[in-house]
């Protein structure tokens, strides 16, 4: 079975990498686009049985840091 | 004083710290990351700058999940001193052994220059060699220090007397300007600055060197 965990900073923490795509944007030409955060994703290859909870462990213990990230699971 | 210098894969000051540890008289054994045990004896751990596990994922995460980071929470659990410096910062957060995060520099550029830090607190074994208000010249050498916690976070620092330093002129939009922060304990200190380079005359400065002596007073007898 696969997941894939979705990282993101959290509402409120500056995303100063998805800033610098907004103004790159912009300066392309590409106009509206208000706001761009940038997160990670990481597929896991998971042994079958694996559960919501397991990837969700090692969402709080590795995957993502929780001061300052969010994350989203899928299991597939 | 005893220290120990962990080296991960990707430490590049692990030497320099050594050496300051050294100059201030300490004995220091370098651990490798896959040990699982500190050197008996030990006062202070000393986690190097560098880009330990290349920062991949994050910056410090991989390293705070290394097998020698359990022995080093559990050092600092007993009392023991930890010192972090710039990605030994980062591994300290990562670990919880610090609260906050180190976020990419406000600016987006990597920056290496000496820069002013002013001391705030005199009241830890790391900085009772310096006066609060002090100005020092420490280098900063770093992509990610834009310290970030939460605002209950940074009222409690600051009322806990637990900010070491701060920039004059913040280079990386770190919260509160801050550069260096002490746990509750006041024995474990994380800093971007880099106090190892500026340990020796050759290094163009010295204002590092109070640190290491501070601490070697402190840790002389334990």
């Amino acid at each position: 079975m696969k997941a894939r965990v979705h990282v993101m900073l959290k509402n409120g923490v500056l995303d100063p990498q998805g800033e610098a795509v907004r103004h790159a944007l912009g300066a392309m030409g590409f106009d509206g686009v208000q706001a761009v955060r940038q997160g990670k994703v990481i597929e896991l290859d998971l042994a079958d049985g694996a559960t919501q909870a397991d990837v969700e462990q090692m969402c709080e213990k590795l995957l993502a840091n929780t001061v300052i990230e969010s994350y989203t699971v899928e299991i597939a | 004083m005893r220290a120990a210098v962990v080296v991960f894969p990707g430490s590049n000051c692990d030497r320099d710290l050594a050496v300051a540890f050294e100059q201030a008289g300490a004995d220091v054994t370098m651990v490798w990351h896959k040990d699982s045990e500190l050197p008996q004896g030990v006062d202070i751990v000393g986690i190097p700058g560098g880009f330990s596990y290349g920062d991949y994922l994050r910056c410090g995460a991989i390293a705070a999940n290394s097998p020698i980071c359990k022995s080093v929470a559990a050092h600092a659990a007993r009392g023991g001193y930890v010192m972090g410096v710039c990605n030994g910062f980062q591994v300290l957060t990562e670990t919880g052994l610090l609260p906050g995060a180190l976020l990419r520099n406000a600016g987006l550029k990597y920056i290496c220059r000496t820069v002013g830090l002013k001391v705030q607190t005199a009241s830890s074994d790391f900085t009772n060699g310096y006066a609060v208000g002090d100005v020092i010249d420490i280098p900063i050498a770093h992509h990610d220090g834009n310290y970030f916690a939460d605002a209950e976070t940074i009222a409690a620092l600051k009322g806990e007397d637990r900010i070491a330093f701060t920039y004059t002129d913040n280079p990386n939009g770190a919260m509160a300007d801050i550069a260096g922060i002490l746990s509750e304990n006041r024995r474990v200190l994380g800093m971007m600055p880099h106090p190892e380079r500026a340990a020796d005359a050759g290094h163009g400065g010295t204002d590092g060197v109070a640190l290491f002596r501070a601490l070697a007073g402190a840790l002389a007898t334990a």
